[in-house]
Parts: structure tokens; sequence; C-alpha cells
């Protein structure tokens, strides 16, 4: 079903980048890095379509851009919508034979509020009418442009500017909304998750994501260290922890069709690597709280929420884990 | 004036008339949402595009929020976009509205003007688009369901003009004009893809200084809709008056061309004026009740009262000029709102038509008569009550009321 697209790290180091340097993204910034990353997969003709949000505000300040793709930002929630209209109009002037294309690729950019609040109507619309595009949610599970307001992305427990951590309030008190099973639910073609640590996995499925005829969803977990108070040069080492802490599993459903992806494949098949949620925790201000007496419970909450979706998602993909070794 | 081309009779209700020119004009993407009263556009549409009739991608979005957005999107890919809603359809679509016309994307639109909720009133009135007033749309409205037919033609070529790239909104009113069949002469189809023609694109300097088309395109890269800061946003906003005061020359342009190619002619294109050189008293509206209006007028004129009419065809932009100009020998004027704009003292109409009249030399009675919300029907006898009143300022010497209201119970 996908192309056989082999890579090697020169290969992509040396392809010029379509989201080009000078934008005005924070130190450490992980939507940034997530973007460039998502850029080198682009096959051929592309156009891209940006939600407002920070990737927006950051890329593109008048007179200036980062964009060396044509480029449309027109509102918050409806990136998916843009991507119905710019799908319409290019199969349509094909036929026409008004433009010389054989084909365009579409990529619409969202982050979590984008996406998982304001942006899901549109979102959900444009999958259901079948539109051939991918959209990538970034995921710095916050509206970070704002300054920091929790979304329905953020996490239990996080501390953010309306969800603050208090002498009662133990940070945010919902769960984190499942939105890619919510995708798969659309029985559309393609949905993966994907983290910038593991970079190579991370172009070969917006690669797929492009491949497949129809729309394809791609949830990419982003790091902000303003918005979870963590180190600038721990945004990488984030990404990988929160795939070995099983917070964010790496998986692909194919036509509705589960499977691991091989870093959580790993950890599957061998559950003494799995590590505990604190460690990845632990690196982030937003959820301090957590490790005083007062608030111990929620961070218990957090591991328990993780083993139950951990095994939920074993399920779907048809793997039964062995019985993991006391941690 | 004569028709240059055979055209042809059928009987079409404003809704269907708005889906038959949209047929005919080369429309690329069509994406819309169904609201009463527009619902018949929709359906039409979707008959045409079921029945291979048209070469269109016809989206039906799941809001008009989408539907709007679609559209701006494939008008800036290069698309000729077209959509239709009313009342709180196009409220939704409020924020697009403004988005849509700072992208400075030509798309057409068609409202079946109907009031906005609470209560909730399916009815014609113009709160939905006056409400939109300020959102950088050409307005056109219309009289029947030919001038619908007209004006939804008309509206591809002053918006795609390199000179104005600004969205206009056609609005016929709800019911009265959407779901009443009248008798329209409609062009061939040849005669009018040839008077729309294809999309053509300005071109623009992209970020690397280079000239390319304004449209998204793989091989030009352009950043469309990008954040501008407090040092250019206000220049693209001066754009926009300016590309609105161009469409004020570009309508008139093409209402005179299309009356060339059909024999229909609506006034300037802007203004629509009926017995008004020589009348002492006049009323000044929008849309479907300007032909109740001169019914009222030939009867009046009838009985020897110099009574006439100013239609305004086009509420943005305002025709200031050819305003002042019709009414320069006029005594009394009541301007006609279908509309209010709560705690303003006047409809909008009445606002900027009295606003318009201040600095001319002449300085007429001017009252305003809101009518017809929720629709509300307004009659012959409501409409020469109008007049009456106006005769009776002109001996009064003075205005009694400056606001009201035509058949309120209070």
């Amino acid at each position: 079903m996908f192309s056989e697209w082999k890579f090697t790290a020169k290969d992509i180091a040396e392809k010029p980048d379509l989201f080009m340097s000078g934008h005005r993204a924070c130190a450490g910034c992980g939507p940034a890095t997530v973007l460039r990353l998502i850029m080198k997969a682009v096959r051929g003709p592309t156009i891209v379509t940006n939600a407002t949000g920070c990737m927006e505000v950051i890329s593109s300040i008048y007179p200036y851009t980062s964009w060396a793709l044509p480029w449309l930002h027109t509102a918050f929630e409806n990136a998916a919508a843009n991507a119905s209209g710019i799908d319409a109009a290019i199969k349509i002037l094909k036929k026409k034979g008004r433009i010389k294309y054989e084909h365009v690729d579409v990529i619409a950019l969202a982050g979590d509020g984008g996406t998982y609040d304001i942006g899901i109507q549109a979102l959900s619309g444009a999958v259901e009418r079948g539109h051939d595009f991918l959209f990538v949610l970034y995921d710095n599970e916050a509206y970070m442009n704002t300054g920091i307001q929790r979304s329905g992305g953020t996490p239990l427990g996080a501390s953010t500017t309306t969800s603050p951590a208090g002498a009662v309030l133990p940070g945010k008190l919902e769960r984190k909304k499942p939105i890619a099973d919510i995708m798969v639910a659309h029985e559309m073609p393609y949905v993966a998750t994907a983290s910038p640590y593991y970079w190579r996995d991370l172009i070969t499925k917006v690669r797929r994501g492009l491949e497949v005829n129809g729309p394809a969803f791609l949830h990419v977990f982003a790091p902000c260290p303003r918005g979870w108070r963590s180190d600038q040069a721990k945004s990488i080492e984030l990404s990988r922890l929160a795939v070995e802490t099983c917070m964010f599993p790496l998986w692909e459903a194919v036509n509705g069709e589960y499977q691991l992806s091989t870093p959580s494949k790993v950890l599957a098949l061998t559950p003494e690597k799995k590590k505990p949620v604190r460690e990845y925790l632990q690196m982030q201000g937003r959820f301090r709280h957590l490790f005083t007496p007062k608030y111990e419970k929620v961070l218990e909450e957090i591991q328990r929420i993780t083993d139950e979706r951990w095994q939920k998602l074993l399920k779907k993909c048809g793997t039964t884990q062995p019985a993991a070794k006391a941690t | 004036m004569k028709s240059v081309v055979k055209q042809e009779v059928l009987a079409l209700n404003g809704d269907e008339a708005v889906a038959y020119a949209a047929k005919q004009s080369d429309v690329d993407v069509v994406a819309a949402y169904p609201i009463t009263p527009q619902t018949i556009m929709v359906e039409r549409f979707s008959e045409y595009v079921a029945n291979g009739e048209v070469e269109t991608q016809f989206i039906c979005t799941e809001s008009e929020h989408s539907a709007l957005t679609a559209c701006l999107a494939a008008s800036v890919t290069g698309a000729r976009a077209f959509t239709a809603s009313a009342s709180a359809g196009l409220a939704l679509m409020h924020e697009m509205l403004f988005v849509t016309s700072g992208c400075r994307a030509p798309v057409v639109m068609a409202i079946a003007n109907r009031a906005l909720s609470a209560p909730l009133n399916i009815h014609g009135d113009h709160s939905d688009t006056m409400a939109q007033r300020d959102s950088g749309w050409i307005q056109i409205y219309v009289e029947n369901a030919q001038e619908a037919y007209d004006s939804v033609i008309q509206a591809f070529r002053i918006t795609e003009n390199p000179e104005v790239m600004l969205p206009a909104i056609v609005g016929l009113d709800g019911f009265t004009l959407s779901h009443t069949l009248e008798n329209v002469r409609v062009l061939p189809d040849d005669a009018v893809k040839k008077f729309v023609g294809t999309r053509q694109f300005t071109t623009v300097l992209n970020h690397e200084g280079k000239p390319v088309p304004f449209r998204l395109d793989p091989e030009n890269p352009t950043t469309m809709g990008p954040i501008a800061l407090p040092n250019y946003y206000f220049e693209f906003k001066r754009q926009q008056e300016e590309a609105m005061k161009n469409a004020l020359k570009v309508i008139s342009e093409v209402n005179d061309e299309y009356a060339s190619i059909s024999g229909r002619k609506y006034g300037d294109g802007l203004i629509d004026p009926y017995h008004i050189e020589d009348a002492e008293i006049a009323i000044v509206c929008l849309g479907s009740t300007a032909g109740t209006v001169k019914s009222v007028v030939d009867e009046l004129r009838a009985e020897g009262v110099k009574a006439g009419l100013l239609r305004l065809r086009t509420f943005r932009p305002f025709p200031v000029k050819g305003i002042v100009k019709t009414l320069e020998n006029v005594k009394a004027v009541a301007v006609m709102d279908r509309s209010m704009s709560f705690g303003a003292n006047g409809g909008p109409v009445f606002q900027e038509v009295r606003h318009a009249l201040y600095d001319s030399s002449h300085s007429p009675y001017i009252v305003n008569y809101i009518y017809g919300l929720g629709g509300r029907d307004t009659n012959m006898t409501q409409i020469r009550g109008i007049y009456n009143e106006l005769q009776q300022t002109l001996k009064k010497g003075r205005v009694e009321n400056l606001v009201n209201y035509v058949g309120l119970r209070e």
C-alpha cells in the first residue's frame, strides 16, 4: 500500500528546508522541530494550510515568511475546511486544464486547540467528506500562543493558566481526549501518532499520510519548554520519555487496523523497559505540584490511566503483553 | 434597450434563478450548507451536479463557517467559488467574512435575506446582511428574481476585477423573492460563459521580490493570510477601502456591459431611481419593497402628487455621490429600513443616507421608517401612508417623529 521510500540521515539533512530558518519560535520549540521534519517528507507539488496558533504566528510575520511552499492561514478552527477548499479547487482546476500539476498534496497543520477543541467540527466534516489531505496535529498540550491555557489535549494534573494548581485543585482535573482514536472512529484510511525523537518514524508516517488516497491524520507529540516549564535543551529527551513511559505510544491505524510502531512495540515485548510516568513528569514544572504529599494521589492516577490506556491499545493492536516484572 | 442574444423565459423563483446563474457562470467550487430560505439554491445546484450539468466541485460542508472557509481557500487556490446562506448561517460566517475580504478572495455569495434570532424567525428582513455591513463585502440588494439572476452573473465580473478583488453578497428578500415564482429571462449558456470569462490573476511580489500570480501555486510559493503587526496591518485595511471605491466604477461598467448583451439595466448599477427627477417627496429603500413602492408612486403620480423612489441597489460600496445628486431637488425623504440598529437612532440605511446628505448644499426633511421585520407584510396602503406623512411634514415645516415603525402594534 505504501511506497518503499528509503532515506538516510544524510538524505534528510541535504534536502533543502521547506520550513526555513529565521522564524521566531522559542529556543527548544518542539513544534518548530516537528514542522521542519514534516517538510522533509514532502514529495512533490504541495500546498500547506495552517490554523491560527504558535506555528502560524512565528512563521509568517509580514513581510517575512519561513515557508518555501505555498501556504495559507485563514483562522483558528478551520484548517481542515481550508484543506477541503484547496483539495476541491485542485481537482476541478486539473479537470478543466487550468493547472498543470498532475497531483498536489495538501497538508493542514494545527495545534491541540485547533484540533481537539475549536477545530474538531471542521476536521470531522472534512474527513467524513473524504477530502484528500494530511492533517497534522502538533500537540503541545495547551493553548501556548495565548499563554498556556488548558485544552482538550492537556493531560490530567497539568498546571496551566486556566487550570492552575492551587490550594484545593491539582491542575487540570480531566484526562487528555483520545483524539487519534476519535479519528480512527471516522473509518479514515490512515491515522498515526509520532514523536520527533523518533524522527525516521515521523518522516515515514508523514510520507504515508501523503500517499494514502483520502484523508490522513497524524498526531505528533511536540514539547513546549515555555508552557511545560521544562529545560529548553530537553525537548527531544521529553519526546523520547513520553513514548518510553507509554504516555504517548506510537502506532498506526491503516484502514482502522491498529498496529504498534517499533519504539512502542519494543516496550510491548519487553515490558521491563517501560518507564514509570514520574520520570517524564518530574522534568516539567507544570507537574511540579504532583510531587508534593498533597497531590501525590494524582500522580498515581496518571500512572493508572496511562497503564489502562496502554493495555487497551495493546488489545487493539492484537498484542498481548508478557507479564511485567516488578518495577 | 435591446438584447443581442435570444433569451429563454423560465418560470423560476429567486433561489432557482440564483442557482441557474451560478450554473451558467463556470463556477469551479461551490461549498454550502442548507438554511431556510436559501435551501432551494443548494438543492437545485446539487441536482445540476447529480445530472452532470456543471463542471463544479460541490462541497456539502458541515457548517456555514466551513462553507465560506472552503470557498475562500478554493478561491485563493485559483478557483471561482460560490456559496449561499441566510440569517444564522451568515452570522456563523461572520469571522470568515472579514478573513475573505482581507485575503482579497473574490467569492460570490447569494443571501436569501432573513431575520436573526431570537425569537427564531425564518422570514424575510435585512438584519442578517446589515449586521455584516462592515465586513468588507460588496452588497447588492435585488428587487426581483430577474435581478437576482442578472446580479449573480455580474458579481463574478465585479469581484474578480483586478481593481476590486473583493467578495460580494447578492441579497434577495427571503420568501418574497426566494420562494416566489416569476418569469425570468435567461441568457444562453455560452453568452454567460463568455461574459464571466475565466479567472485572471493579478501579479504580486512574493517574499523573494519575485512577481508571481496572486494564488497558491506550488511553482511560485506565496504566503497567504499572514500575521501583520501594527507596522503593516493598517495599510492592508486602507487598500480594502480603496478597492471599495474602485468597485463603484466597476459595478457601473459591468451593469452597462451586461445591458448591452441582455437589454437589462438596473439604474447605473448602484442606484435605481424611479420618477425622481421632479419629485418633491421620495422614499429610499432596498430590495423587493421597491416594487410595491413603484406601484404607489404610479398611483400618486396619476393623482398629481410628485412622488418618487430611490432604490439603492448597492449598499456597499455606498453610492454617496449618486444619492446626493438624485435627491438634490427632493424636499422630504423617507428612508425605509428592514432591520434595526438598536440604540442608534434609526436604521442603518437611514443613518447612511442622512450622513451622505450632511455635506450637501441641499438639506431635505428626512425621516426613517422601520418596516417588515421577521417577514411582516408591508402593503401599498402603508407605503401610501408614508408618502402622506411626508406631505404633512412639508405642510407643517417640521419632522414629527424621526424614527417611525410601519404596521407595528404599540
